[in-house]
């Protein structure tokens, strides 16, 4: 282990996320009225773990040094079809479940497919390709209803053993079944070469157009998930625009909370992970502390604001000036 | 034959980019299927009320190409807009005082919010992306609190009314010349004036630019303040047109503002654009919006509609070149 410095400074993003959350988290369950029960966490729980799963969904394509402005309105496409089919009898459901889920990848395919192959700009793609995922969505429920198997989402609401947040348990699974095996594959190399440096990939001989693709595919899997995941939340379909605009923002930003670096080739999901809770605490904490709810989206920005300025720290590095401009 | 040959080789026919006549052929082909359907589509009165409702988004997307120009983008418009509806409609309610500087308030407000967004780009070197993302959020938070907080008027002043729906000449709207105003001076500022080619300069390559002896930090937080100016003088104009202000109010012109710009051929890497391509990406986008609904199509539609046609257009002429 004599490469500690070099494993720590490669996880310094994720680290620092953990840490902060840990903190936040520890002071909100402090102060709240009802103490730390399993309560309190399992409701923190549900709804962090869906900015979770988006966040996820975002860093899979900025690690890339691509971004993905659509992944909100896939979240929003995929919770109004969730709650037309994963209804009815159990194959069904699953059925419906399984349909959801690739819906999802196919979108993100189509994204990625224009991105790579099309040759067109990440941010301007994914801006028009949103506008049609959320028309379809709109075609789906042009006004909100719906209902999904409340067997199953009461099983991902709900808790295990009585204690622990089944959502913070689904959340691993994913991590465990999707993240993981990408990191370690030969696709997930490629895909942290591309965000460093396509060229020096491409030389390489890297699969540059595969591995940027195919963070698109799972982006749109793992906006897919989160909407299942909402569908079981709302126990509804919405096509709500300022769902889909706000759940797009704050991917962004638990991505950049997390330690993802907005050019590529560093952080983790991980890190996103912990970006996505520390983000949905920062809401939070406003309500415990009992003040005015209206001051909490002031809040929730100037925190935003302040964090985001901590990655200026860098520049005390910075000894020729010359490279302020790269 | 050689009259043919002289024209092609002459310096006005390279000076045309392909995607602005792309653009600009679009909008003709748009007008022509419009015309298809009902023939007032080609009418004076709907082109001009057509410009009219095009001049808030053009006011709003001039800000947005300059800091595209740099190879930035703000993605604070949503709320730097409503600040601008927002707080000049409170200044109005102020008094005789507050009424005569309403407008002016109200772009200096957006322009201070403007200089963060550039403070931060500039001299901190946060990536844009995140720093008016973040702007936006305070900006929310500021708004949240002033109408809940202060309870503030929220109709317009008589001369905004005046600027945003008033005909002078000819019957021509108001909000058109101050568009036709706003766009002048841009096209000066960037073909004329040092400051514009410092902004294509740094659009390039910055490092290049500064070793050329331009001041990149300032032109940077210049172009923010300005582009922050211009998306609240846009909210302004859209609060005197609805004649009152309203939170939301800036949510719509985020996503078409930056695809007008791209539609009119500027490079969302920067360096590369010209101010004809916005006017032509904002009609366009205005006239597909506008048809879209003439037409009866229903929001679901509008919306699948609007994503293709955008790609579509960008595959036509918005391609990058191969790499290695």
């Amino acid at each position: 282990m004599r490469d500690w410095r070099y494993r720590l400074g490669e996880h310094r993003g994720t680290l620092l996320a953990l840490v902060f959350f840990v903190l936040m988290f520890a002071i909100y369950a402090g102060d709240h009225p009802a103490g730390f029960t399993a309560n309190v966490v399992q409701t923190a729980a549900n709804k962090g773990v869906l900015l979770a799963l988006v966040a996820m969904a975002q860093t899979f394509v900025v690690l890339t040094a691509g971004i993905d402005l659509s992944v909100g309105m896939v979240l929003v496409l995929t919770n109004c079809l969730a709650s037309w089919i994963a209804l009815g009898s159990p194959v069904m459901v699953v059925l419906g479940a399984v349909g959801v889920l690739l819906t999802g990848a196919v979108c993100g395919a189509i994204s990625g497919a224009i991105v790579i192959y099309g040759r067109l700009q990440p941010i301007v793609t994914t801006i028009a390709t949103g506008a049609i995922y959320f028309g379809i969505a709109l075609a789906l429920r042009p006004v909100p209803g719906g209902d999904v198997d409340s067997d199953l989402a009461d099983a991902f609401t709900g808790r295990v053993f009585g204690m622990i947040p089944a959502s913070l348990v689904a959340l691993l699974v994913v991590v465990l079944l999707i993240w993981v095996p990408f990191r370690h594959s030969q696709i997930g190399r490629a895909a942290y070469a591309v965000g460093s440096s396509p060229a020096a990939a491409y030389m390489s001989g890297v699969p540059v157009r595969t591995a940027s693709f195919l963070v698109y595919v799972l982006s749109g899997l793992l906006a897919a998930i989160g909407g299942l995941f909402l569908t079981f939340i709302t126990a509804s379909g919405e096509a709500s625009a300022a769902n889909a605009g706000s759940y797009t923002l704050f991917s962004i930003a638990a991505v950049v909370l997390g330690g993802v670096s907005l050019f590529g080739g560093s952080g983790s999901a991980i890190g996103a992970i912990f970006g996505a809770l520390m983000f949905r605490t920062i809401g939070d904490l406003l309500f415990v502390f009992d003040l005015d709810p209206l001051w909490q989206p002031l809040f929730q920005g100037v925190v935003l604001l302040a964090a985001v300025c901590l990655g200026s720290v860098r520049l005390f590095q910075i000894r020729n000036r010359l490279d302020l401009f790269e | 034959m050689s009259v043919v040959a002289a024209i092609t080789r002459s310096a006005l026919w390279r000076k045309i980019d392909p995607a602005v006549a792309t653009a600009f052929c679009c909008i003709a082909l748009l007008l022509f299927l419009g015309s298809l359907y009902s023939s007032s589509f080609l009418s004076p009165e709907y082109l001009l009320q057509q410009l009219k409702v095009a001049s808030f988004l053009g006011v709003i997307a001039t800000g947005m190409m300059l800091v595209i120009l740099l190879g930035q983008i703000d993605l604070s418009v949503p709320w730097v807009v409503a600040v601008g509806g927002m707080m000049s409609t409170a200044a109005t309610g102020w008094g005789p005082v507050g009424e005569a500087l309403a407008i002016p308030f109200g772009i200096l407000c957006g322009v201070g919010l403007g200089i963060v967004n550039g403070f931060g780009v500039a001299y901190l070197r946060l990536p844009s992306m995140i720093i008016t993302l973040a702007v936006n959020a305070v900006a929310q938070g500021l708004m949240v609190v002033h109408t809940g907080g202060f309870s503030p008027q929220d109709s317009s002043s008589a001369a905004m009314r005046f600027i945003a729906t008033g005909h002078t000449l000819l019957g021509i709207p108001n909000a058109l010349i101050v568009w036709g105003v706003v766009g002048g001076a841009t096209i000066f500022l960037l073909t004329r004036t040092t400051f514009g080619r410092a902004i294509y300069g740094i659009g390039n390559r910055e490092r290049a630019a500064y070793l050329s002896g331009v001041r990149t930090q300032r032109a940077v937080l210049v172009t923010f303040a300005i582009a922050g100016g211009l998306s609240a003088f846009g909210g302004i104009l859209l609060a005197g047109y609805a004649s009152k202000a309203a939170q939301a109010m800036g949510d719509a012109y985020l996503l078409p503002s930056i695809a007008a710009v791209v539609l009119g051929g500027a490079s969302i890497l920067g360096g590369r654009g010209t101010y004809i391509g916005t006017v032509a990406g904002v009609i366009l986008i205005t006239l597909l919006q506008s048809i879209l609904s003439v037409i009866q199509i229903e929001e679901a539609g509008r919306q699948i509609i609007y994503g293709a046609v955008i790609i579509a257009m960008l595959l036509l002429y918005g391609r990058q070149r191969r790499e290695a």
